[in-house]
């Protein structure tokens, strides 16, 4: 295989700042230790605005988005589209939301969303439903970044596992010694480079390709020749699909460990809404990085094989490898593999505190102090991204792909007790719980009976659930993940009412009204459960 | 099934510098701002056409390309006025 030396030496050379970055973060804004939830895992919680909205944005705009997003409206077209409304809709969504967390969590010192639920509704098993539902969604994910890595790889023409490996490790050291300050910092260098590239490529590879106009009249060509020959729009029967995706992926995307992690690490009230109302800066450049994807129809890009099919997540790699100067592609390069480093190492951190806080401490060792959960979510965080690598080596990219697809249907399920939670104290714990079962267990069976004819999969094929199904022959499909939770909020408000009238008893609230609008200065250095340990 | 978590006792109310966290409120009018970035990417119907034209994008995909921004103007203003109506109120 042929390697491009500029480019790798170029990636190298970025890849080693970072790691340096990643080191030294031990020491920004050093505290007397580092050794403790709230400074491993939160770093802090001292985050201010700037800091928080450079680290939220690099946290959730990853690396599998910049080349799958592409890949997709290269594959699909216009629905391919839909992550622009999604990000779009995401934070005026959950703003106001995330600040009642924020507040409730720094009052009680919680460190995850299952700890919220565990406080409020006093139920350890719900805790558990959602914590586990944090780590099963988050894991696929992890991998789906590693698939952005290899993509990368694959067109500088590095064959075989071993770099894939490098950089996991070295991503887990520096994880390990400096905890959330790694990816916080990091995250500084991995957007601006993120808005450099966008800017650089879309003022220069459109022209070269010839123009937005001969770019689109290419992509409803290719598109009125595919079936179901409706050009470069909606059909009438994938729009209510197009609409449920944007709007269930928006009230998904909070409820992910890794983000709830990032907002968890800021100040204050008004830090948490300053830098999630700048948030949607970052889905202007995610359009522009979509557009990419029609422009590679236009350049005729031939997505690379691995394992003998086309992979069309090498597309926006093989893009500017084919039309940027050597140089500059090496930093397109670099940009994408450091994109897959901030969110990886959030993402290991917020699933190795929901092992160590709802079931290492909860189950195993109830006592456990602040320092032996710091120890035990490092090596979490270690074993999670062991896993996202095996994930990787082991079994098909489809694989992961799928659990992905899964991941976005089962995280809504956590809606009901951690957003409703958050304004009405309402559901009963067995109505919650559930309801939960209900929205997983429909979500997943929904999943599994949607064909893809494209790719000829029978099961796990997309995430728009056929009305047909349900005998509305309409042609129509909705989002799964949307009908799982009004199935879950459904179920939940009915267990809800019965177990109220049948008295069952419910779990206590350890949450006072107030606790929702705490504040930074209403609140002691040390919150309440570090200082239990 | 244990009944309840091992959290420290948090007293409800507190005098700090911002008021009596009791007299809080996240409400405000001008979070209503917040509906028009929710609302308008779901009516696909508005958007899913190819003409006008500009800069030789299809509507479809210019038009889209506007819910960004309008968050940020929405999710900034209703911030920022927000917290001016509440500095009036007197913290």
């Amino acid at each position: 295989m042929h390697v491009h030396a500029t480019e790798l030496w170029i990636t190298i050379v970025l890849f080693l700042l970072v790691t340096g970055m990643g080191f030294a973060a031990a020491r920004w804004r050093r505290p007397p230790t580092l050794h403790t939830m709230d400074e491993w895992g939160l770093a802090g919680r001292k985050f201010g605005s700037w800091i928080g909205w450079f680290m939220l944005g690099g946290d959730l705009y990853t690396a599998y988005t910049f080349v799958a997003v592409p890949a997709l409206l290269f594959g699909t077209g216009a629905l391919g589209f839909y992550a622009i409304p999604y990000t779009a809709i995401e934070y005026p969504l959950v703003v106001l939301i995330l600040i009642r967390l924020w507040s409730v969590c720094r009052t009680h010192g919680y460190v995850t969303p299952a700890d919220y639920v565990r406080g409020r509704f006093g139920s350890p098993t719900l805790a558990l439903a959602i914590a586990l539902t944090g780590v099963v969604a988050t894991m696929p994910y992890i991998a789906l970044n590693l698939i952005g890595i290899q993509a990368t790889l694959q067109v500088i023409g590095l064959g075989g596992d071993w770099p894939l490996i490098v950089a996991f490790v070295v991503l887990a050291a520096f994880t390990w010694r400096s905890g959330l300050r790694a990816p916080a910092l990091i995250a500084f260098v991995k957007d601006a480079l993120v808005y450099l590239l966008i800017i650089v490529a879309i003022a220069y590879i459109p022209a070269k390709v010839g123009g937005w106009g001969h770019i689109f009249s290419v992509t409803n060509a290719h598109f009125k020749a595919t079936p179901p020959h409706t050009g470069a729009l909606l059909t009438g029967n994938n729009q209510l699909t197009y609409a449920t995706l944007a709007f269930g992926s928006a009230a998904a995307i909070f409820l992910y460990p890794h983000a709830i992690t990032g907002v968890l690490s800021t100040r204050s009230r008004d830090v948490v809404r300053r830098s999630v109302a700048w948030l949607p800066v970052y889905s202007i450049v995610l359009g522009l990085i979509a557009l990419l994807g029609v422009v590679a129809l236009a350049a005729k890009v031939k997505p690379l094989l691995s394992g003998g099919k086309a992979n069309t997540n090498t597309i926006i790699p093989a893009l500017f490898e084919g039309t940027f100067p050597h140089w500059f592609a090496g930093v397109a390069f670099a940009t994408i593999i450091i994109g897959a480093l901030v969110p990886s190492a959030v993402m290991s951190i917020a699933a190795a505190n929901l092992f160590t806080r709802n079931i290492y401490k909860e189950y195993l060792r109830r006592d456990a102090s602040d320092h032996e959960q710091a120890t035990v979510s490092k090596f979490t965080s270690l074993a999670v991204k062991a896993g996202a690598i095996l994930f990787i080596l082991l079994l098909q990219p489809q694989f992961s792909i799928n659990l992905q697809l899964i991941g976005g249907v089962i995280i809504l399920q956590a809606l009901p007790a951690v957003f409703v939670g958050l304004y009405t104290r309402w559901p009963h714990r067995a109505g919650l719980i559930a309801g939960w079962a209900a929205g997983m267990a429909t979500g997943i069976w929904m999943l599994y009976v949607t064909p893809n004819p494209a790719t000829k999969q029978s099961h796990w094929g997309g995430s728009a659930f056929a009305l047909s199904h349900l005998g509305l022959h309409t042609g129509q499909g909705l989002y799964t993940g949307f009908i799982a939770v009004v199935i879950n909020l459904v179920v939940t408000a009915v267990v809800t009412l019965a177990a109220k009238a049948l008295k069952v008893p419910d779990g206590i609230d350890a949450t006072a009204a107030t606790d929702y609008f705490t504040d930074a200065d209403d609140v002691a250095e040390v919150p309440a459960e570090a200082a239990v340990a | 099934m244990s009944p309840d978590f091992p959290t420290r006792p948090v007293p409800s109310t507190r005098p700090t510098a911002s008021g009596a966290p009791g007299s809080r409120t996240d409400r405000s009018p001008w979070n209503w701002l917040l509906l028009i970035p929710i609302a308008a990417p779901l009516l696909t119907f508005i958007y899913n056409r190819e003409t006008p034209m500009l800069f030789g994008f299809p509507f479809f995909f210019w038009f889209q390309m506007l819910f960004a921004p309008i968050a940020v103007l929405a999710g900034v203003s209703a911030f920022y006025l927000s917290r001016r109506s509440r500095s009036k109120r007197g913290w």
